[in-house]
């Protein structure tokens, strides 16, 4: 391959066509509640986690729904339950991290 | 001698500040354009969020103003005040004095094929929010495909767009992309249905409610993003662009329907009615109220009164109880109190 | 596709263009990309049509590529402009066209700015005065040279000696189109067809016996993006966007490209070898690109131009098997002769790009 000094770029759309969203498939079978998120944020802006590691539960579930990998996230997570406390959808967010762990095992 | 009322446009507004007259003893005078009463209403299917079939309430209002005078593929030709009363001259030669008007004349569906984009009328499954309900009423469409495997709904076609020329919300979009997403999740259980939003909306007594069903029980992904482009792929279906304004990734995604909830502009044919009748048009082009909390039926001009999506977008509800008070501030006015 | 749509849309989105006596400014960079391109526009209009299309050497840049690579601002790019309308007036015409899409848009922004500001209109007209004593009157009718070329699409069609039909099949040649950004994205009413359905292309491909084929990324830019292009370090994201175009048209088994912009025609077919180096990866058949012409080029096809007289030679991708497609006559062996027959010496060729 000739080497011009640059190279195509990857890009960065979204394909939903090609998302493999099986894992969000499992976890909504598992965790209904998965599917009422309405992105709200507050999950996040309460975590202990997410100033320092990234973790942001509210990404994780879009993540799933987008098909990406989400598991450096998880690995964030003190399991502290401050977002179950939080969320207006009543999710129990805790233990839907447990079950997605156990997906991704 | 029941005194006279006439009531322009013969939508839902109109039809029951009509009855509403009547039980007050009135003589009310419906004109309408066109050659069936309902309006915009008698055009859709179910109504949200009871899923109420639209054809009954319609059917229900009717039923009301048997005794009224209902004059349809009728205009307003003119109207001229004089001294108290106005003169209100119609297209098939009858002239009515009266000493109040109630308008009722509605709103304009948003013509979707302006906002080019998404080439509603270019592309073969691309429709709009009034398709999809006369298709659900049993009207046939090729446009819709007969085992759709994705399909996805446009919020906020032509309304919060400034460039269209509409910058106020149309209020009804977004839960009617809910309502008709779950119809369609309904009719299509193996279709993935997107909504594709800019905010939801969804204000109304049990609006919440249907999101959530949506959500839990139908699988519906609501994407935050207004969809920016719209082609036509080799096997004709639909290449969407959007952004995943919540993930901050540009999106594509291939849909086999996509319905563009077209919203709601002002009647174009109010100008010239607000022309005759010396009524004072707002700024985003529908009748300006005299107050827009609390006289929201009442116009500049003695005796006449607005009723419905005349003066702004409006849900069902909302007409019916401007058109109630509406009814009641024209008792008012007439018995001079 | 609903073509009656495209139709409804096609006559919102039309111009009046005048038939005749028309003011000519060439590009910067087409007669270095495309060098016959602008040449053969002069002959055709000139001779073939019988039209009057006047140009001066004492003509310039009309300052929209440095303005569009942030290399100076707008008030000098107005006051440059401001000359050539000068020259315009000086030679008694007030219908004026360029041939750069890029100039286009620029006098189409800079006349709608004076429009609406018209304190800077007069500050312009007093910095011309004091650069170069001159005064100017605004064109009365601007048009891009592929309007024109529209506008004499039909007449052309009636000269044509060449057909844009496929010789082996009887089908007509199916063809993408592609506008420049600055034709029509800034201002859309100003465009033959609008923007997003534009008909400028569209309409001499029909006309010529050609098929338009749409295709998803058929509005998609062409990645030049000026400043973005001429900084290296932005160039693979520029090749990125060629390269979604063609990925985006590969299924629909297109023959050619027509464009109407000095930058689209030249990235669409010189990125075909850089994308073809880079992935091995061709679009065309048979391990050849996809060709990309300019309207001229087309036009001085289908009116049965030599080829190698209209600087088809230049092309990255090959142009024979098109050309052989549709039935135009050449001699191979002239390809790389120069216009007074001297060898112009033969191009090293591509690994992954099948040329001649």
């Amino acid at each position: 391959m000739m080497d011009f000094g640059f190279k195509l770029s990857k890009s960065a759309t979204l394909d939903l066509d090609r998302a493999d969203t099986g894992r969000y498939e499992r976890l909504c079978a598992l965790e209904p509640d998965a599917r009422i998120c309405m992105n709200c944020g507050s999950c996040s802006a309460t975590c202990t986690a997410a100033p320092f590691s990234g973790m942001s539960l509210r990404k994780v579930i879009l993540g799933l729904q987008r098909g990406q990998d989400v598991r450096p996230m998880l690995q964030g997570c003190m399991l502290c339950g401050k977002c179950s406390m939080v969320c207006p959808r009543g999710i129990n967010t805790r233990h839907l991290i447990l079950t997605l762990c156990r997906i991704y095992d | 001698m029941k005194e006279n009322v006439v009531v322009i446009g013969g939508g839902v507004a109109g039809m029951e500040a009509a009855r509403q007259l009547l039980l007050l003893g009135y003589n009310p005078i419906l004109v309408e354009q066109q050659d069936h009463l309902g309006g915009h209403v008698a055009q859709w299917n179910r109504l949200f969020p009871d899923m109420a079939p639209a054809g009954d309430l319609v059917r229900r209002l009717w039923d009301g103003i048997t005794d009224a005078n209902i004059f349809l593929e009728t205009r307003v030709t003119s109207v001229n005040r004089l001294k108290d009363d106005y003169l209100v001259m119609l297209s098939n030669g009858v002239s009515i004095s009266c000493r109040a008007i109630l308008i009722a004349s509605g709103f304009k569906l948003f013509d979707a094929a302006r906002k080019e984009e998404y080439g509603y009328g270019v592309y073969d499954h691309v429709v709009t929010n009034a398709d999809l309900e006369s298709w659900f009423n049993g009207n046939e469409s090729d446009r819709i495909p007969s085992a759709p495997r994705s399909v996805g709904f446009v919020h906020c076609v032509g309304s919060r767009d400034l460039k269209a020329g509409n910058s106020q919300c149309s209020k009804v979009c977004c839960i009617t992309a809910v309502k008709q997403a779950i119809e369609m999740k309904e009719r299509f259980p193996e279709a993935r249905v997107y909504c594709f939003y800019m905010d939801l909306r969804l204000f109304g007594k049990k609006y919440e409610d249907f999101y959530i069903r949506a959500q839990q029980e139908f699988g519906i992904q609501f994407i935050r993003g207004r969809v920016s482009e719209v082609g036509e792929t080799l096997d004709g279906r639909l290449q969407v662009k959007a952004e995943d304004t919540l993930s901050g990734k540009p999106l594509k995604v291939q849909l086999d329907l996509l319905v563009l909830m077209a919203g709601m502009s002002c009647n174009p044919d109010v100008a010239e009615l607000a022309r005759m009748a010396r009524l004072d048009i707002d700024s985003d082009g529908f009748l300006r109220s005299l107050d827009n909390t609390a006289g929201i039926d009442v116009s500049n001009r003695p005796g006449i009164f607005y009723a419905g999506a005349c003066t702004g977008a409006k849900t069902v509800p909302e007409t019916l109880g401007e058109a109630r008070s509406a009814a009641l501030d024209i008792h008012r006015y007439l018995q001079g109190r | 596709m609903i073509y009656e749509g495209k139709q409804k849309i096609w006559q919102d989105y039309q111009k009046e263009i005048p038939d005749d006596h028309w003011y000519y400014v060439r590009s910067c960079i087409r007669q270095n990309f495309f060098p016959a391109s602008e040449r053969k526009f002069t002959d055709i209009t000139q001779q073939i049509l019988g039209k009057d299309v006047y140009e001066t050497p004492y003509h310039t840049t009309c300052g929209g590529i440095a303005y569009h690579c942030d290399a100076i601002p707008q008030v000098t790019v107005m006051t440059i402009v401001a000359r050539q309308f000068a020259l315009m007036t000086e030679a008694g015409y007030e219908n004026y066209v360029p041939s750069c899409v890029t100039s286009f848009g620029n006098y189409v922004e800079i006349l709608e700015t004076w429009h609406e500001f018209p304190e800077l209109e007069t500050r312009i007209r007093e910095q011309l005065w004091k650069a170069c004593r001159r005064e100017f009157n605004k064109p009365k009718y601007l048009a891009h040279t592929s309007d024109l070329i529209y506008h004499w699409r039909n007449e052309i069609a009636e000269k044509a000696r060449v057909r844009l039909i496929d010789r082996e099949t009887g089908e007509p040649m199916r063809m993408a189109e592609h506008i420049g950004c600055h034709y029509a994205k800034m201002f859309p009413s100003k465009g033959i067809g609008g923007a997003e359905y534009p008909y400028v292309l569209a309409g001499m491909i029909e006309s010529w016996g050609g098929q338009v084929v749409d295709y998803p990324e058929r509005r998609h830019c062409c990645g030049y993006g000026f400043r973005q292009y001429h900084t290296k370090a932005n160039r693979g994201y520029c090749v990125s966007n060629t390269h979604k175009k063609f990925e985006s048209m590969e299924p629909y088994g297109i023959q050619a490209i027509l464009t109407n912009c000095p930058g689209c025609c030249y990235f669409m077919d010189r990125w075909q070898y850089v994308i073809a180096e880079q992935t091995g990866k061709t679009y065309g058949k048979d391990g050849f690109g996809i060709p990309v012409f300019t309207y001229e080029e087309l036009a001085g096809l289908v009116l049965g131009y030599d080829p190698w007289d209209l600087g088809l030679q230049l092309h990255q991708v090959a142009v024979e098997p098109f050309l052989d497609r549709i039935g135009v006559e050449y001699d191979p062996k002239a390809k790389y002769l120069g216009v007074n027959k001297e060898d112009l010496l033969r191009p090293e060729l591509p690994v992954n790009l099948k040329c001649f």
